[in-house]
């Protein structure tokens, strides 16, 4: 299949200061977006936040009140969905239930105008590629859900768009299906140079897929950056506790020298950590990831005393929850197989390599 | 399968009710239709003869199916477009226009034809307006006129194509426009490569409803298409209360049953065809 599908000349997709309202309420809220050529970007977020507005602003469904869409530098803003040539796979995968597999795939060649053996053999080809080759003729309502995806698929790409855009393509399938059509669609996406954009509320899908994330909220961007600057760089309180989970403890920062704050945490622990940005004074959040937390059974002035609660295995975890002095309910998550007996320790810590973040706490 | 006695005794006042006020009264005409005389002494055929062996009586059946299909004609054709902006409409304009689609049903049957009157009459509203407007210099004919007739039962008739109509198309995943738009197709390739074959199984049940409730509208096609246009149901008015020849009345019935019912088999038939490929 690899030299049947050659990677097209990918193309680059801006998204400027982008708006669109319904009504009065402000559904996508001044967004920009600078994709390279041939990068997955997914849009995560909760649902309502604008992420699928924006992806039917690009597909065109949508028309914008305010900013522009680019494509390769050539705004796109007065095209029709139809004149776009961009592709898209939706959750439900909309295939057209009254005409067959091969008629759903050639549907976009014959709109465009191509007829005769070019089509079937194009038709063929990317049935091929997505290994539905014996189910030409089926209906649709006779395929899994998982077939019925890669016809999605097999028909959006059938038409070589400039920009590929998935609405929650995996939402619908079961765990395992799902991890196999995400390798299958970034193998495809891969061999074909294709800019793509993936729109989903699963985090975890996001970071696997895609080279960049645009965690949105509130129709805003929070933050445009790879799956592992915002895993372990959150710049908002938001993504933070969007992406993954993490424990807050409040504090104040009792002074600042040179970059390195003294954070006096309401737990009963003074923590050095680097300032951020913030001043002296400043009431802040403190937010750091389960696995960086390490239980300890010597008391001292990094570390805060806890109530032990129940330790769970998960997987290859262990998982423990504790409670500090002032009440916070904490998570610390360590390698089941390394861990101590629980016995003891009654202390609290960061671990050498955490990168704890640190926000401004509006009480 | 087998019914449990609790599930059949269940449907049984209404199966009663059908035996007795359908099923006897049509066995009655069945059989009331193989008398000669008009007293029911004499059994015969002779009233098939009769009904068969008058040219006039196909005439009046073809014009019956024809006023039927050109009623069916105008409703899709009014009908249809009205479907496609409702599906389109929001919820609250939605509910507006629900209820002006079936108004005519909430009105008598009595009533709404006398509206037409008013309107399609010598000195009627659309008479008038032209007049007025000096697009015509004497009075149109409309009343008594098969064209007048059409003209009202469109409108009498609309929510028996526009509810079937529309509830099937609003059952027509939105994204599939999307995904036709996207893969480059216009407006009008949307419209009859998805749209148009996704809701024939609602085109169909409306043309159904709509056929055989024109062919049988005896008081808009006597009141509105006057005496001079003959169709089935105001012949065997007139055999049955007038001439009170039960017997021929009784034939003409049973043409009427067959020949309407032979249509609208036809119809089903497609219906289900087009309905298999979409639903299974």
């Amino acid at each position: 299949m690899q030299e049947a599908l050659k990677p097209k000349a990918a193309r680059t997709l801006d998204v400027e200061d982008l708006t669109v309202r319904y009504g009065s309420s402000v559904a996508v809220d001044g967004v920009t977006l600078a994709i390279e050529p041939g990068e997955v970007v997914a849009l995560l977020g909760p649902s309502g936040c604008g992420k699928s507005t924006l992806l039917r602003v690009i597909a065109g469904f949508v028309r914008q009140a305010e900013g522009h869409v680019r494509v390769d530098g050539a705004t796109i803003d007065h095209l029709p969905a139809n004149q776009r040539n961009i592709g898209i796979v939706f959750q439900n995968y909309a295939l057209f239930p009254h005409m067959t597999v091969a008629e759903n795939v050639a549907y976009g060649l014959r709109a465009r105008g191509a007829r005769g053996p070019d089509v079937a053999a194009k038709v063929n080809r990317f049935l091929e590629t997505v290994q539905l080759g014996g189910f030409r003729e089926r209906l649709p309502r006779q395929l899994s859900g998982g077939q019925q995806q890669r016809v999605a698929l097999a028909r959006a790409l059938a038409v070589e768009p400039s920009i590929l855009l998935l609405d929650e393509p995996f939402a619908a399938l079961d765990r395992n299906l799902r991890l196999d059509m995400q390798i299958e669609v970034k193998r495809l996406q891969r061999t074909l140079g294709l800019t793509t954009i993936l729109v989903t509320h699963d985090q975890d899908e996001a970071m696997s897929v895609a080279d960049r994330i645009a965690v949105m909220n509130k129709g805003k961007v929070e933050q445009f950056d790879t799956p592992v600057a915002i895993y372990d760089r959150p710049q908002t309180l938001f993504v933070n506790g969007f992406i993954g989970t993490t424990n807050l403890m409040t504090g104040k920062i009792v002074s600042v020298e040179s970059g390195a704050a003294s954070v006096a945490l309401d737990a009963g622990a003074t923590l050095r950590l680097p300032s951020q940005g913030l001043s002296a004074g400043t009431a802040v959040l403190l937010s750091v990831r389960p696995e960086q937390l390490v239980l300890s059974t010597i008391p001292g002035l990094a570390h805060w005393k806890i109530e032990p609660g129940l330790s769970l295995p998960l997987g290859s975890q262990l998982v423990h929850e504790a409670r500090t002095a002032d009440g916070v309910a904490l998570k610390i998550v360590e390698p089941r197989l390394a861990a101590p007996a629980p016995a003891g320790r009654l202390y609290c810590g960061l671990s050498a390599d955490a990168r704890p973040s640190l926000f401004p706490h509006h009480a | 399968m087998t019914l449990k006695p609790a599930e059949w005794q269940l449907a049984l006042p209404l199966g009663l009710a059908f035996a007795s006020l359908f099923l006897a009264p049509f066995l009655l005409l069945f059989g009331v239709s193989f008398f000669n005389d008009d007293q029911i002494t004499q059994p015969g055929f002779g009233q098939w003869i009769k009904f068969f062996g008058d040219p006039f009586h196909y005439k009046v059946i073809a014009d019956t199916l024809l006023l039927g299909v050109k009623t069916v004609a105008a409703t899709v054709i009014v009908g249809y477009p009205l479907a496609l902006v409702f599906i389109d409409l929001g919820p609250r304009l939605q509910r507006v226009l629900i209820f002006i689609i079936v108004m005519p049903l909430l009105l008598s049957v009595v009533v709404r034809t006398f509206a037409w009157i008013v309107v399609l009459g010598r000195e009627g509203v659309i008479n008038t307006l032209l007049l007025h407007l000096g697009v015509i210099s004497e009075p149109l004919r409309l009343l008594q006129t098969e064209l007048g007739l059409v003209i009202s039962m469109t409108q009498i008739e609309m929510p028996l194509m526009l509810l079937p109509l529309i509830s099937v198309m609003s059952r027509i995943e939105p994204n599939l426009r999307d995904a036709s738009a996207a893969l480059g197709a216009s407006r009008w390739r949307t419209l009859f490569t998805v749209i148009v074959p996704l809701s024939m199984p609602g085109l169909i049940a409306g043309c159904l409803l709509v056929f055989a409730s024109s062919t049988t509208a005896f008081i808009s096609q006597s009141i509105i298409g006057g005496v001079r246009l003959i169709y089935l149901p105001l012949l065997i008015w007139q055999q049955s209360l007038v001439v009170f020849n039960w017997p021929f009345a009784a034939v003409t019935s049973l043409a009427l049953l067959v020949s309407v019912l032979s249509v609208i088999a036809a119809l089903s038939y497609l219906g289900r065809r087009a309905g298999g490929a979409i639903h299974g």
